[in-house]
């Protein structure tokens, strides 16, 4: 499955390369955009964005949420998922997250950002650093991914917000990733392109066989150690009627040890410099 | 100091003065049936640090008693009032502060020619603008909705009286025959009124009741003005003494429990509220209260200029109350064992809200509540809302409970709401301005358990005094709302204190608990939720899950199968 390529060190600085791009595309989207603007045509730029550097199919489209979106309120089919009419306004919230395939690799991203100056968001984007040293130090100590997202729960709880991750799809704060192999079409169904969807379903049935997931959530089937791989990890936290969350790859070896695939990624830069500042 | 002055026409007004000479003029005027020692009380708050100045109006006290209907029209009325600012305060505008007919006059002097520019400020109780009423029942009968003609009707019935005092004789005749005099003490007034001021105040209504309502004029006035409307008044509906900011550019409306005769039932309060706006006027910060009362400008919350504080609020449902609070723009004043708890709390509330202070406190130190009720009251004034949230949780048999686990227990769950409603409702019946104490039981208050003996003691205690105090404190308009959450998902079950068991035996049952609590997964929030409705209900017992609600109902309707119930062992295994 999806941990056969990782030792491979030139798939893996494809990996990153992707990742880089995805993260590019979400990072000048966000600077143009400007009141008004509705999350459809957000999502639309990200789409372009990518579509004219070489990426050719989606894990998922590109999503964009604006407002309370961000958080997740009112959400209560997967559609709700999909960029709406809603236009964004001074000090709104929005994130933008997009999942492009370039050559069988995939990267998977969530940027969150503000439009002007909210204290809600900026509070929530200085606590989620948090979350990103929670899960990488319980990776790597060999907890069990049920007791980690309960841990997540725990320090979600202790800081006052919610969890958001839970309104995803298998409540899940993270799924794992592979290199795309599939001769169906380029297609997407639901927002999702079904050459990964394919590659997801295959994983889900043999992980399934070994009563593992490559979705990590808080029920039984996750509890075991992080299987090696690829991880899209992205807890997403919220307060009120502000969301944010990050969304990054933590490589899994095959002794259980974990690294995130790039360090060099906008949110930890931020929070490089506010540690830095303080 | 007592002294005679002599009125546009001739009449002799007694006039009192006390307090401080060279110091802001405050003058008092009483109303009908009453005189000037309508005020001893609030005369004697004010005096330390303004010159109070009280005369009883004609017709009343020692001052003349004309005969004729005219002395009593409001323009010489008006002119009584100019002649008493002349002597007091010849070079200096004046503070008002009217009752009732009192009110009614200064409200003609003030939005009339004759106090023009000697007015700094206006304090109106129980008395409107005759004029302004006038347009106000006009309005109503030009376009009756449901609600207007109901504010009509209201008025109208509670203003019976009105007409019978335009009848001959017969008002005279029950002043003789002492039926005001038994009357009127039943609802909060004097009783002790000579005959003669009864008779001759009814010139009141004869002179002015008909000329004023059948034509109104037009009477707007810019002095800064705040009418006290009690919310028990059985005279003057509130709605007829605050709709009135057409007329009034710089108005502010204080609902306040108690009934018609406030100054002499409640002189702090009025003392205070008078206080407040004369200070202001005089160059001082607007206090919170008043900025409350303002009509003018959008409101940002539901609470917004409230003061809410919350004990505990540094994790949980106290956490979650306290964000909710904040973001409907109440200042939220946060205290907590933990320090870092607090401060985090308050940093949150300033990122959905207004931003809230946050103070260490344990509740179950008497002591130390009494030094936060004395910061609280000199930083942040006297609070509106007070949350007894604090409390922590036990759980085993009876038996392996050891006495400092009760006493622990017994200490932060009830002894910290006994400190809580003492002290910090203590402020709340002294503001006068009513308020809410809010104190959190639970639903194993009224759900007996063998899981959870020490704990529900303690909550159940809390309810019963919740009830209690409830009952206390009506008269003083303060309302006590009890709060049984049930299985709330907060951090309760990872800190309780599970007996009779060893570390990691008491590790794994926090753990199965909080399992449980995050299944049920009822968030703070949501109970932060309830309890703000609670609030704005000032409901009495507030279940907030369904389990706590049907649990109500069954302990009400089949104890019996409660006490069953209570022999299972529901501690989770």
């Amino acid at each position: 499955m999806a941990g056969r390529q990782v030792h491979d060190p030139a798939d893996l600085g494809k990996f990153r390369e992707l990742q880089q791009l995805a993260y590019a595309a979400t990072q000048s989207v966000a600077q143009t955009l400007e009141p008004g603007v509705t999350e459809k045509q957000a999502a639309r730029r990200v789409r372009d964005y990518l579509l004219s550097r070489g990426v050719q199919d989606w894990f998922h489209t590109p999503f964009a949420w604006f407002g309370d979106r961000t958080a997740f309120r009112g959400f209560r089919t997967p559609l709700h998922f999909f960029p709406t009419h809603r236009r964004l306004a001074e000090n709104m919230p929005f994130i933008l997250d997009c999942a492009p395939v370039r050559d069988g690799f995939v990267a998977d991203v969530g940027h969150a950002g503000c439009l002007g100056t909210n204290p809600g968001y900026e509070q929530l984007m200085d606590d989620l650093s948090a979350y990103r040293e929670l899960i990488f130090t319980r990776v790597n100590d060999g907890v069990p991914l049920q007791q980690i997202y309960h841990d997540v729960d725990a320090l979600i709880a202790r800081q006052g917000y919610d969890n958001r991750h839970r309104v995803y799809p298998g409540r899940v704060i993270a799924h794992q990733v592979g290199k795309v192999h599939s001769r169906l079409p380029k297609f997407v169904v639901a927002g999702f392109g079904i050459r990964s969807l394919q590659t997801l379903v295959g994983d889900l049935i043999v992980e399934r066989m070994h009563h593992r997931s490559p979705l990590w959530a808080d029920g039984d089937i996750s509890n075991h150690p992080a299987t090696p791989g690829l991880w899209a990890v992205e807890p997403h936290i919220g307060l009120r009627d502000v969301g944010v969350k990050f969304e990054e790859i933590l490589v899994v070896n095959d002794n259980g040890g974990a690294y995130w695939l790039d360090d060099d990624l906008p949110h930890v830069r931020h929070w490089q410099r506010s540690s830095a500042a303080s | 100091m007592n002294s005679d002055l002599t009125s546009t026409d001739g009449v002799l007004l007694r006039v009192h003065e006390a307090g401080r000479p060279g110091a802001p003029v405050v003058i008092c005027v009483h109303g009908y049936p009453d005189d000037h020692t309508l005020w001893d009380g609030v005369v004697a708050e004010l005096a330390e640090q303004y010159h109070v100045v009280s005369y009883d109006v004609r017709g009343a006290g020692e001052s003349g008693h004309p005969r004729r209907r005219r002395a009593y029209q409001l323009d010489q009325l008006a002119h009584d009032l100019m002649t008493v600012v002349e002597a007091v305060s010849p070079d200096r505008p004046v503070h008002l502060l009217a009752h009732d007919w009192g009110s009614i006059q200064a409200w003609h002097a003030l939005t009339g020619q004759v106090l023009r520019g000697r007015v700094a400020s206006y304090t109106s109780i129980s008395g409107p603008c005759l004029d302004h009423v006038g347009h106000w029942l006009r309005a109503r009968l030009r376009r009756p909705t449901p609600r207007r003609l109901r504010e009509l009707i209201t008025q109208l019935v509670s203003s019976w009286y009105i007409t019978f005092f335009q009848l001959p004789l017969l008002p005279e005749l029950a002043w003789r025959a002492r039926i005001p005099q038994r009357v009127i003490p039943l609802v909060g007034g004097a009783g002790s009124l000579p005959v003669t001021d009864g008779v001759r105040g009814l010139q009141l209504y004869r002179a002015n009741m008909l000329p004023r309502l059948a034509r109104p004029e037009a009477r707007p006035t810019e002095v800064p003005v705040q009418v006290l409307a009690p919310q028990r008044d059985p005279f003057v509906s509130s709605a007829l003494q605050s709709d009135i900011g057409r007329w009034a550019s710089n108005l502010a409306v204080r609902e306040l429990p108690g009934g018609h005769w406030l100054p002499r039932t409640h002189p702090h309060v009025v003392a205070r509220c008078a206080r407040e706006l004369i200070e202001h006027t005089e160059g001082g910060p607007e206090p919170r209260a008043l900025h409350r009362a303002r009509r003018a400008g959008p409101r940002r919350g539901r609470f917004e200029d409230k003061l809410v504080v919350i004990t505990g609020a540094g994790s949980g449902i106290g956490q979650a109350t306290a964000l909710e609070f904040a973001e409907h723009g109440a200042e939220v004043v946060v205290t907590d064992i933990n320090r870092d708890a607090a401060e985090y709390t308050a940093q949150l509330a300033g990122a959905v809200g207004r931003p809230a202070s946050a103070y260490t406190v344990d509740v179950s130190d008497g002591g130390a509540v009494e030094k936060f009720g004395t910061l609280l009251r000199e930083r942040h004034g006297i609070p509106d809302i007070v949350i007894n949230n604090a409390g922590i949780g036990v759980a085993g048999p009876f038996l392996d409970t050891t006495v400092a686990e009760w006493e622990r227990v017994i200490e932060v769950n009830l002894w910290g709401v006994i400190h809580g409603c003492r002290v910090l409702g203590g402020l709340l019946v002294e503001g006068g301005a009513g308020g809410t104490i809010v104190n959190i039981a639970s639903a194993a208050a009224y759900l007996p358990t063998r899981a959870l003996p020490a704990y529900a003691t303690t909550k159940a205690a809390v309810l019963a005094l919740s009830q209690c105090l409830r009952g206390e404190l009506a008269e003083a308009g303060v309302g006590v709302v009890a709060i049984c959450p049930g299985f709330v998902n907060t951090n309760i079950t990872s800190t309780t204190r599970f007996v009779g068991l060893g570390a990691t035996e008491e590790r794994s049952a926090r753990q199965r608990a909080t399992q449980m609590y995050h299944r049920r997964n009822f968030t703070p929030r949501r109970a932060a939720r309830a309890i703000v409705r609670a609030v704005e209900r000032n409901t009495a017992i507030a279940p907030i899950t369904i389990e706590a609600k049907a649990g109500l109902i069954a302990s009400r309707l089949t104890p019996g199968l409660l006490r069953a119930m209570a022999r299972a062992n529901l501690t989770p295994r």
